[in-house]
């Protein structure tokens, strides 16, 4: 081509003119753990599913659910959340309602009538599931999606152990525990109710080739108190348990419970509804010293039950009773001080606490114990091989939750037992911290609260006390979720590039790095909201 | 049951994109297939502000006229990082001819236009701050008051940086460049009357006037469209931090043009006609301290101890541009 005057070389693009090699680092898309993720006891991808509903795609974010916690619907009403406690968006207005958009997906799927589809492999291996309890049921339900034949026994005639006798229906209706229990056992696990195991031993003699315990702590614990001849004192558990069997046990008008756990105010809400005048719980300690969970104290007191913090039971006549006025030590402890007071009580329910009904060992002392509780390794393996254990049977948390993350975590072991594999350690991965995240981009979105039945109704029957969300709300939570340390598609790294060396890849796709033109200079890191890209060096 | 309009995403308005959003909701920079008016391989230095200031506002320019487009650069450190000869960064008509006559040769461009019956396309003229509110003022005055069919944009990195940070009109009290030292009894740039253009341009009643920073992305595009339908003279003048000449890290430069904001030393705001019509409110406020921090050029003010006297003073300014641009508030 004939170039004009004093012009020399061909005008071209500076593409050619790779800025890469200036670079001595260059960002990465990188998957962080979010703190919801690593608080939940079940080990639920809470951030995942919650990305996935973020569009309305309600069915793949609950499948996503269920790879981990067969029962979102139960969950969503009765777990304490710890991934809210965790949750990064509290620092920023209010923690997501990760709960609530949980119940609602729960609930979405049991309207809809989503199966879990059976396993696409029979193993031919079978194992004996003992407790049909969260722990149980969670554990009977992973190892079957693993393809092994799975036979639950029960002692009593209803699955759902703590479940069904410990959790009031007011918390847990009874229709969505049947709904979401009747769902696993669609896929072919057989359940063996009215049936109780007296020796674990003779289970692996008819033929189970791996047998998880999960009978969970059923025995009340118990205190000396000084009684009257016809004082009324009865045990927390077995009041639940009746009541559930339609054998409501008769408390009279005015009902005082002793213990500051779950388990004393469900007990105490159960007998103001069942209606006594009066509900008191007495408690040695203190509010926050408590181990029952703040939002069931605070809707306890809502329903007029009275709290009577340290203080202890001295006494129990036939209609009254006598509380001590405990204090605090420098250490914590309650002191007592030699203040007494009396309160009238028909019946005095206690719930200190429960233990574990050790009889179904046997007689055999292959199997160990350890301070009240099953001994068992990291893989939740007893002491004698092919014996696995979990739950509240164990050591760790009594609480659904837990028991549901022991029976999927109990799974994983028996299946790589069975089929003399290693589990890959899990590596454990620090949580995206709140400073990690560039919350500029975060507009502030306030928690979208769920409905509460007005107390004065709730008193007088068991109608669920607290109400789900509707779509347009669940979605509006769902969309509060910060993402910490995964992407969710922002464009912003892709935009803030001034050299235009990020791709976008389209939908679900994220993006990715041109390193021919990224000079490293990291602003896609600084300006990414959700800490999911990190500089790795070149050199 | 208590109902929220769904109104918030987790990012609201602020980030470029959002998967949840429509098309039309979205930035032009979320688009995959936006212009990229200054492509990849140009020699801007990591992290340079002005390269991603200038493709900002010319996409946008570019959608708003559907790709009728002609650009018109000043000299500076834009003009040389991107058309190292005979290489050109440029995808769009793009012309340069000296440093201060850009504002007359883009007037020249519209009225070639003009005579040749072209109203659909529309011109462009850029430089930095050198070249705008010092060398090229003259034109860029004349330009405003013949109301030239021309957007002007600014963008401000606060001195003349391709030639190695010298001090400019635009370079801010204290702050230290080749030729203001931190040294002396006032180190670094004096305490001058300033000399603001955006002011300087409202005072010629020109139909549109705005400051913008690369910091909100879509403040930035609203205003380059806004500008758009208008015809006339305009003027947006864009702040655009730089690393180099401001001595802070190269993967900090929005978080400053975001602090410059926050602290009130760069309001952002619109102007029709010579008057002010709306402004940015401040979201998260702070000191100046906040914003000064992160610059080496401003480091003489922390050690050996703090100034306060210089520190305080800087606040002052942030707080009375906080008040005459009524940056508080909803």
């Amino acid at each position: 081509m004939q170039k004009p005057y004093a012009i020399t070389l061909t005008v071209g693009s500076s593409l050619a003119n790779h800025t890469g090699s200036w670079r001595v680092e260059h960002p990465e898309y990188v998957h962080r753990m979010p703190p919801c993720n690593k608080a939940c006891p079940a080990g639920e991808n809470v951030q995942n599913w919650l990305y996935i509903a973020e569009d309305g795609s309600y069915e793949q974010a609950w499948r996503e659910l269920i790879k981990e916690n067969p029962f979102p619907a139960i969950m969503g009403r009765v777990c304490y959340h710890p991934c809210q406690t965790a949750c990064n968006r509290g620092f920023l207005d209010e923690s997501v309602g990760i709960n609530s958009v949980e119940r609602f997906l729960g609930d979405h799927a049991l309207e809809k009538g989503w199966k879990i589809d059976p396993p696409a492999q029979e193993t031919g291996l079978a194992v004996l599931v003992i407790g049909a309890g969260p722990a149980g049921l969670s554990a009977a339900y992973h190892l079957r999606r693993m393809g092994h034949q799975v036979v639950v026994r029960d002692a009593t005639h209803q699955p759902g152990g703590m479940m069904r006798y410990g959790i009031p229906k007011y918390r847990l209706p009874r229709e969505i525990l049947d709904a979401e229990i009747n769902r696993i056992k669609e896929m072919g696990i057989v359940f063996q109710l009215n049936t109780r195991v007296d020796d674990v031993h003779d289970a692996l003699e008819e033929g189970f080739d791996a047998v998880f315990m999960a009978i969970g702590a059923q025995l009340s614990k118990r205190t000396y108190i000084p009684a009257g001849e016809s004082a009324r004192i009865l045990d927390a558990i077995q009041v639940l348990h009746s009541f559930e069997d339609g054998q409501p046990p008769l408390l009279g008008r005015k009902v005082v419970v002793y213990g500051g756990g779950n388990t004393a105010v469900d007990v105490a809400r159960t007998a103001k509804r069942l209606g006594a005048e009066e509900a008191i719980i007495v408690y040695r300690r203190t509010r926050d010293k408590a181990p029952a969970n703040d939002e069931e104290i605070e809707e306890a007191l809502e329903e007029g039950i009275l709290i009577k913090w340290l203080s202890t039971v001295k006494y129990k006549g036939e209609d009254d009773m006598m509380i001590e006025k405990m204090e605090l030590d420098e250490k914590g402890f309650p002191q007592p001080t030699g203040e007494f007071e009396t309160l009238e009580a028909d019946s005095l329910i206690l719930a200190l606490g429960q233990e574990v009904d050790f009889s179904l060992l046997g007689n055999n002392v292959d199997l160990d114990t350890k301070s009240g509780v099953m001994d068992v390794d990291s893989n939740m393996m007893t002491s004698h091989p092919g014996i696995f254990a979990g739950g509240d049977m164990v050591e760790g948390d009594r609480t659904v939750t837990t028991s549901i993350g022991h029976g999927k975590k109990a799974a994983k072991y028996i299946d790589a037992w069975l089929r003399q594999t290693v589990v890959e350690p899990k590596v454990e991965k620090e949580a995206v911290k709140f400073e990690d995240l560039n919350s500029w981009y975060y507009t502030d979105a306030p928690h979208a609260v769920r409905e509460r039945l007005a107390a004065t109704r709730r008193v007088y029957d068991f109608s669920e006390v607290v109400q789900g969300l509707d779509e347009s709300t669940a979605l509006y939570e769902a969309r509060r979720c910060m993402s910490c340390g995964n992407c969710f598609e922002c464009d912003n790294c892709f935009g803030v590039c001034p050299d235009n060396a990020i791709k976008k890849l389209g939908p679900g796709l994220g993006f990715e790095i041109n390193l021919d033109y990224c000079k490293g200079c990291g602003i896609c890191v600084s300006e990414c909201p959700a800490s999911a890209i990190e500089m790795v060096s070149d050199l | 049951m208590s109902t929220t309009q769904v109104k918030f995403y987790q990012v609201g308005s602020f980030a470029v994109g959002n998967r949840l959003l429509r098309d039309d909701e979205r930035s032009v920079q979320s688009d995959p297939d936006r212009t990229n008016a200054l492509t990849s391989g140009h020699r801007a230095c990591q992290g340079c502000g002005e390269a991603l200031g200038a493709r900002y506002a010319l996409d946008a320019a570019m959608r708003a006229t559907n790709d009728q487009l002609i650009a018109v650069n000043a000299t500076g450190c834009l003009e040389v990082f991107s058309t190292p000869y005979p290489e050109s960064s440029w995808r769009v008509a793009w012309l340069h001819s000296l440093f201060g006559n850009a504002p007359a040769v883009a007037t020249g461009v519209a009225a070639a236009l003009k005579a040749k019956g072209n109203t659909t396309t529309r011109v462009v003229a850029q430089g930095g701050d050198g070249a705008t509110v010092d060398i090229g003022l003259g034109p860029l005055s004349g330009m405003f008051e013949r109301n030239d069919d021309v957007l002007y944009i600014c963008y401000d990195n606060e001195a003349y940086m391709n030639t190695g940070v010298q001090r400019s009109g635009a370079t801010p009290p204290a702050a230290r460049t080749a030729t203001t030292q931190a040294v002396g009894k006032q180190p670094g740039n004096l305490f001058g009357q300033g000399k603001y253009l955006p002011k300087i341009a409202m005072a010629h009643d020109i139909p549109y006037v705005a400051t913008a920073t690369i910091a909100d992305l879509r403040d930035l595009e609203a205003k380059v469209e806004r500008a758009m339908t208008m015809r006339g003279a305009r003027y947006l003048h864009v702040l655009v931090p730089c690393p180099l000449g401001w001595g802070s890290a190269s993967c900090d430069t929005i978080k400053i043009a975001r602090l410059a904001t926050q602290s009130g030393l760069f309001p952002v705001f619109e102007a029709i006609n010579g008057e002010v019509v709306a402004s940015s409110k401040i979201r998260k406020r702070v000191s100046v301290d906040e914003y000064l921090k992160l610059q080496a050029r401003y480091s003489h003010l922390f050690s050996p101890q703090r100034n306060d006297e210089v520190i305080d003073h800087l606040q002052r300014i942030a707080d009375k541009n906080i008040e005459r641009y009524e940056l508080m508030g909803e």
